[in-house]
């Protein structure tokens, strides 16, 4: 089987059926990963190019390892945020990739809807790698892997989504992903970190982790930027973990076995504390072998589309 | 060169009324039945059509000087013709910014030689809209400016609003200015609600548009100054106004047609029934102030009805290509609005029954002449002969190709419209008229 889309832009929109292709098609490529030889012809004489606004050295890492253990010719491009206001604009630069036979384009951007402006202007597959304070939809598909692998299903799940809301792709994915496949999802944080009518869109919202955290099946902390403490989102470091923090103590409210998830990287005792990160109920190491995997389906996929 | 229109129905601001109507050296010459055709070098039978007063936009950019490639005076003006109207203010923000009589005489004699419609300045209301100094208005007026205005940014500083309104008044000028707290906006894109939250986008909150609002109306009513506020956009802005105005406060306000038509959902490309859908995050969509929502759209047309909000002003923003084909937080803001503003507004207000044609044309032609003080927007002998002739009943999908603005940014594209002009007269000369063949039903 394969997608009936060209581009992975987000999740919002997705079917319950592809998204479920996706996860099932990473089951296989994990056999793939775990065994000694990581290569398969899967991709071959393909090229999939990772196009960087912004730095992240996990994820582009991620789909360039996925692109190579698959036999694909993988190159990047970075562009500094600058160069953004500057230099040649994103559809010029997309153009220009696309006449360099690519075939898939992995785009990670500051802005908003980047990946849409792309995918408009080219003819290449173009996966969104977060956009703004959109999407990051290959997490999601991430996360809800590892949520099935862990738990069996994603449907009827209880997932808590902790942290700075408002400006996460993550929090945002999971959302449209998680209730698509079945799962309840509840956002929690401090009232500066969650954007408006958010609970307009299926979810609950609650200002109080204990909330949120109590009789969850999966609990995931959202990255941190330190930085919003001087734009006077939250005040203090050691107030944010103490109130919105992830400790054992609130862990020990959500159900027995409950999964600890967070997509890095961690500001240890800001977001989360090292004890819950470490510990036996934290799959964070497991999200990263699997983004892996999961990046493998969608490239396959994606490129059977293109025939 | 005179010019006889027959049998159409004229709008007047005690209704709708059968008569023919001649044009002559520029002025109505006379208004009645059976007029004579002698020595009428043009008649037009414009049975089943309505002949109003040239539509008058208090707020719009000609860009020029200094952005010719996103529009002049020449283009900008037939565009104003095309969507009917005969008198324009044109905003300060140029480059050089219209801060000195030397640009708005510059801006002035441009449209004496190149422009087709009647060309009215704002002039700024601080040097460089820079919010600091206040510009030379005293010999701004001179030069020929209606009014005041920083408009594309606030005037911020509070203290420095109060002189400018202060100022403004000694020389009798209305000061507009653009409400919007830039602190409050942030990097806010677009209204900041459900949509901004799912779409991932940051938003702009109602409040930064508001509080200036209210701000603007206190130190206006502190100067017993007239302060025009320009495009209101939301429900608490217009309840703002209202209340000043029952306070007896010089106030005056304009909405524009995207605020009665549009909303935020639009920017999800979910932009309602009967339409093609925009893409999502499609920058035509991008404006400031932001699209609202359809229950601030409803509280608009509330407030147009009950005059709280006096005018429908375009805020004609016209842009290049290379401006909007680019990221959404990027895109330049603003619509070019002159071509479908009749449209969009018959299409909001008259379609469903919200006003009637003369009430909707009252709004874009007697009283934004009455706020600026200018000639024209009646039809009555011895008024100019800007004249422009409506087919109410005709249904045109917008076509950017059509336009004769440079701008081609609408969200209206392809999206079908009620109301179109047939042809604009500015002082007897016709400077638009549909192509007979384009006339389709
Ligand atoms: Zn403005």
């Amino acid at each position: 089987m394969a997608l009936s889309r060209k581009d992975l832009l987000g999740l919002r929109g997705v079917s319950a059926a592809e998204i479920a292709e996706i996860l099932n098609t990473a089951d296989l490529m994990k056999v793939i990963l775990s065994s000694n030889s990581k290569k398969t012809p899967h991709l071959q004489g393909r090229t999939i190019l990772t196009v960087f606004y912004e730095n992240s050295t996990r994820t582009r890492l991620s789909f360039e390892l996925a692109s190579k253990y698959m036999g694909a010719v993988a190159a990047n491009m970075s562009a500094s945020g600058s160069s953004v206001a500057k230099g040649e604009s994103l559809v010029d630069t997309a153009r220009t990739l696309d006449r360099m036979a690519s075939d898939v384009l992995i785009l990670r951007h500051p802005m908003t809807g980047a990946p849409n402006l792309m995918a408009k202007h080219v003819r290449a597959s173009v996966i969104n790698a977060g956009d703004g304070t959109n999407e990051h939809p290959t997490q999601a598909l991430l996360d809800m892997f590892t949520m099935k692998e862990k738990l069996g299903g994603i449907s009827g799940l209880n997932v808590a989504i902790v942290g700075d809301v408002s400006h996460s792709r993550v929090a945002r994915s999971n959302l449209w992903g998680l209730t698509t496949m079945g799962a309840k999802v509840t956002f929690a944080g401090p009232p500066t970190f969650l954007p408006p009518e958010l609970a307009a869109a299926g979810c609950r919202v609650t200002e109080c982790v204990d909330d949120a955290v109590r009789e969850a099946d999966v609990v995931m902390g959202l990255r941190i930027q330190l930085e919003r403490q001087e734009k006077g989102l939250f005040p203090s470091v050691r107030e944010y973990h103490k109130l919105f923090g992830l400790t054992p103590e609130r862990m020990a409210l959500a159900k027995k076995g409950a999964l600890v998830m967070h997509p890095g990287p961690m500001n240890r005792g800001v977001e989360i504390s090292s004890i819950l990160a470490d510990g036996d109920q934290s799959v964070i190491d497991e999200q990263v072998t699997n983004g892996v995997a999961v990046r493998m389906a969608l490239l396959f996929l994606l490129t059977r589309h293109n025939g | 060169m005179k010019t006889l229109i027959k049998n159409g129905t004229l709008v007047t601001p005690e209704g709708l009324r059968k008569d023919d109507i001649l044009l002559s050296e520029g002025k109505i010459e006379k208004i009645g039945k059976d007029i004579a055709d002698g020595g009428v070098e043009e008649v037009f039978d414009a049975s089943e059509l309505l002949v109003s007063p040239g539509l008058i936009d208090l707020h719009c950019h000609l860009r020029e000087p200094g952005y010719e490639y996103k529009e002049n005076i020449a283009s900008g003006t037939r565009a104003a013709a095309h969507g009917g109207f005969t008198s324009v203010c044109c905003m300060a923000n140029t480059k050089p910014v219209n801060d000195t009589a030397a640009v708005t005489e510059f801006i002035l004699s441009k449209a004496r030689r190149e422009g087709v419609v009647r060309v009215y300045p704002l002039g700024a209301a601080t040097k460089g809209l820079k919010g600091a100094e206040l510009s030379e208005m005293g010999e701004l007026k001179e030069a020929g400016v209606v009014a005041i205005s920083d408009d594309g940014k606030s005037v911020v500083n509070a203290g420095r609003m109060r002189l400018v309104l202060c100022y403004a008044k000694h020389f009798g000028l209305p000061v507009v200015n653009h409400p919007e707290d830039p602190d409050l906006v942030g990097d806010g894109v677009m209204n900041e609600g459900y949509w901004s939250t799912v779409l991932g986008m940051p938003g702009a909150t109602r409040v930064a548009e508001e509080s200036i609002i209210a701000r603007d109306c206190m130190l206006a009513e502190l100067e017993g100054a007239h302060l025009h506020v320009a495009h209101v956009s939301t429900a608490g802005g217009a309840e703002i106004v209202r209340q000043f105005k029952k306070r007896g406060a010089r106030i005056t306000a304009e909405t524009t047609p995207h605020y009665l038509y549009a909303s935020d959902a639009w920017v999800a490309g979910s932009s309602g029934e009967a339409a093609p859908d925009l893409d999502v995050y499609d920058t035509s969509t991008r404006v400031n102030p932001p699209l609202r929502t359809e229950a601030d759209s409803a509280a608009l047309i509330e407030a147009l009805k009950d005059g709280t909000i006096d005018c429908i002003a375009t805020d004609h923003a016209p842009h290049h290509l290379d401006d909007k084909n680019v990221e959404f937080a990027q895109a330049a803001s603003g619509i070019s609005g002159f071509e479908t503003a009749l449209g969009v507004s018959w299409t909001a207000l008259v379609l469903p029954g919200h006003m009637t044609p003369e009430q909707l044309l009252q709004k874009m032609t007697r009283d934004p002449a009455k706020i600026f003080s200018l000639p024209g927007g009646v039809l009555e002998v011895g008024q100019p002969a800007d004249v422009i002739l409506i087919d109410p009943r005709a249904e045109w999908v917008v076509d950017v190709a059509d336009f004769l603005s440079k701008g081609k940014n609408c969200p209206f594209r392809g999206r079908k419209l009620t109301g179109k002009v047939l042809a604009t007269w500015v002082g007897g000369n016709c400077v638009y008229k549909q192509k007979e063949n384009a006339q389709e039903r």
